[in-house]
């Protein structure tokens, strides 16, 4: 929750599977090994094992592999014949697997739905590129890409498409951009200048990860409240130790220096668990939780409690309670 | 043990893509090595072969090359194994590696990967490079998302425990799942709840608990013309905001609302406030809203908005 994107949050992904590869994955790795081979004039072993993710031993095991296939009946012969002299790998026979295999229901769900999404992305200037590669994927994968039709990711066109245009511009170019930039969490119109990094599009959601020189840190900004934008006549400079969010750990995490929040919440308050990356949820049963979560700033903690009502209950800090209660107490002095 | 297992499928598939007709369990036994010597033991392990081939998606089919013969055969049709020619621009090749990167360490990361690794096969030149500056990215970190896309992919029925927003307790919803769509950052399914005899969508982050099958694959249709997508938007679309608020805001502050005014002016009474009108529909929700701008935005009218906030900020001090 370092982020000026601040409230919405995407929680922590689990970790990768780490099962062991196993026969049929290495299977499937030699199927595709002949024709990458034969669909290249010429490839090399050091290029080819990058390319499969393997270390060059195994790859000439595989190639190994592949020459010895031997079928015994009814004449026994080797259909494969290939060689890897001199660094270069040569396959003069390959049989019937020269083509690869057709690609999976999910294999080709997966591609569709990453295209699809990323033709959605407002201001994409590759968006012919993509309509063309769906079109051709769809095309190979036959039935196989049907099911994908099943799955969407609708990208969010809230933000104002001169400001994704501008924000591609500032990074092709490497300029500063100058935003005026609204903090929910804290009811802020805030202004600084921002040195992109990356536009990142996560969950359908759109940010600018950039190094902000307010801040002195990186920041991601979500582009739906930026009010306005300018891309300014200086380059952009990022710090060299500047750490780009690491996406696989989750948008938002929390810092060790945060404040730790506790809350209770009644059955009517438990989106809030759903909504902020919380560090333990607990159920007190008849749909009330109490959860606790890290926030670099317990503004946004009391603007939540006020929204809450008695449908949550601020029980930790003591003086962030105390804070609710004052506010609650003022705001309430204007209606009598 | 498994170097062996390798080399025997390996065969396995090169025998079968090139016999070009079907082969006896006895003739695939007599040309492929490794199988071993007992026939109940060499059966019990052809059967298991057959079945991983099956899972990698390997057409292999069951039948026989004339009516005369009685013994089933096994073969791979090269039509149906093969990936057809498919040829992509250098830009092309780029979207297609920066796709393949959209689900990194999600459910559908290594069907991504595999799906490339084919495409790379084929002679694409895609690498999972990123492009200058973007970043796409899929996490699906709700559990049931794997269960969901399989029961959808093969068009199952499920069963989940499901806590509604605001219920104290889950319940348990069966459904015939038409798709999954994701919106403003959530995950949704939407399809057929068989209780409740109508189109239903429920959010992902709320089911409690595994997602389990309740009937065999292929047994959901999906209403022609479904567009899910469509129904998850219609779910969740903001009823029309048909009423109007008046609301005080304190001049520097309130910049959410201030936005979407359709009118705003100075307080006449006091200089440091602003008088905002506002469209709001739903009455519960707009007063949470207001009141978690504490003493900066008083709701004026209707007099039962101004009633609700009263009532939330009250709730904060019970």
């Amino acid at each position: 929750m370092t982020a000026e994107a601040g409230l919405s949050a995407a929680p922590a992904p689990r970790e990768p599977s780490s099962r062991p590869a196993t026969a049929t994955d290495r299977l499937q790795r030699l199927l595709a090994l002949v024709p990458y081979v034969i669909s290249r004039n010429a490839v090399g072993l050091a290029d080819t094992a990058a390319a499969f993710g393997v270390t060059e031993r195994q790859l000439v095991d595989d190639l190994n592999m592949l020459w010895c296939v031997e079928l015994r009946a009814p004449d026994p012969y080797c259909p494969i014949d290939l060689s890897y002299e001199g660094g270069e790998i040569v396959v003069s026979q390959a049989e019937s697997i020269d083509r690869p295999l057709r690609l999976g229901v999910d294999e080709a769900s997966a591609l569709l739905v990453a295209l699809r999404m990323l033709a959605e992305v407002p201001g994409m200037e590759e968006r012919s590129a993509l309509s063309r590669t769906i079109a051709k994927l769809e095309a190979a994968a036959g039935e196989a890409g049907a099911a994908s039709a099943q799955v969407a990711v609708q990208v969010d066109h809230n933000a104002a498409r001169d400001v994704l245009d501008q924000v591609r511009g500032a990074l092709a170019a490497s300029r500063r951009i100058h935003l005026s930039y609204y903090v929910p969490g804290r009811d802020e119109a805030t202004e600084r200048d921002v040195d992109p990094m990356r536009l990142l599009v996560v969950e359908g959601r759109t940010y600018l990860e950039g190094w902000c020189l307010r801040a002195e840190s990186v920041r991601l900004f979500r582009l739906d409240r930026v009010m306005a934008m300018s891309v300014l006549d200086v380059a952009a400079s990022v710090p060299g130790d500047a750490q780009p969010v690491d996406l696989d750990q989750g948008l938002f995490r929390p810092s060790a220096d945060d404040v730790l929040v506790l809350l209770e919440l009644s059955a009517h308050g438990r989106w809030v668990a759903e909504y902020y990356p919380c560090e333990r949820v607990e159920e007190l049963g008849e749909g009330r939780l109490r959860i606790s979560l890290r926030t670099p700033d317990t503004r946004w903690v009391r603007r939540l409690a006020l929204r809450l009502g008695e449908d949550g209950k601020v029980i930790a800090p003591p003086e962030v309670a105390d804070q609710v209660r004052e506010d609650a107490t003022a705001a309430l002095a204007h209606y009598e | 043990m498994s170097r062996r297992k390798t080399e025997r499928l390996l065969s396995l598939v090169v025998c079968l893509l090139s016999s070009g007709r079907f082969l006896t369990a006895t003739q695939i036994r007599a040309a492929v090595p490794g199988y071993p010597d007992s026939f109940d033991a060499f059966k019990r392990m052809f059967e298991r072969d057959k079945d991983e081939l099956r899972e990698l998606g390997i057409p292999l089919e069951t039948g026989s090359n004339s009516a005369a013969d009685e013994e089933p055969g096994y073969r791979i049709s090269r039509q149906a194994y093969m990936l057809p020619d498919i040829r992509l621009e250098p830009d092309e090749a780029a979207v297609l590696g920066l796709a393949a990167r959209v689900w990194r360490r999600a459910e559908l990361a290594g069907a991504a990967a595999g799906g490339l690794l084919k495409l790379r096969a084929a002679g694409i030149d895609a690498e999972e490079t990123t492009q200058p500056g973007i970043e796409p990215r899929l996490q699906a970190v709700e559990a049931a998302f794997g269960s969901l896309w399989q029961a959808v992919r093969d068009r199952r029925p499920v069963t989940f425990a499901y806590r509604a927003a605001g219920r104290s307790s889950p319940q348990v919803r069966r459904l015939e799942p038409w798709g999954v769509v994701n919106r403003h950052g959530r995950w949704y399914v939407a399809g057929h709840d068989l209780d409740r005899a109508e189109p239903r969508v429920f959010r992902l982050s709320r089911i409690d608990g595994p997602v389990s099958f309740a009937g065999p694959p292929g047994a959901v249709t999906v209403p022609p013309g479904t567009d899910v997508r469509q129904t998850v938007r219609a779910w969740d679309a903001d009823p029309p905001a048909l009423r109007t608020a008046v609301l005080r805001i304190r001049r520097g502050a309130g910049h959410g609302l201030r936005q979407r005014a359709t009118g705003c002016r100075p307080d006449p009474v006091d200089g440091d406030w602003d008088l905002a009108e506002l469209q709001f529909s739903d009455v519960g929700w707009y007063a949470d809203h207001v009141a978690s701008f504490g003493a900066d935005v008083i709701a004026l009218e209707p007099a039962d908005l101004r009633e609700a906030v009263i009532r939330r900020l009250k709730g904060v001090l019970a």
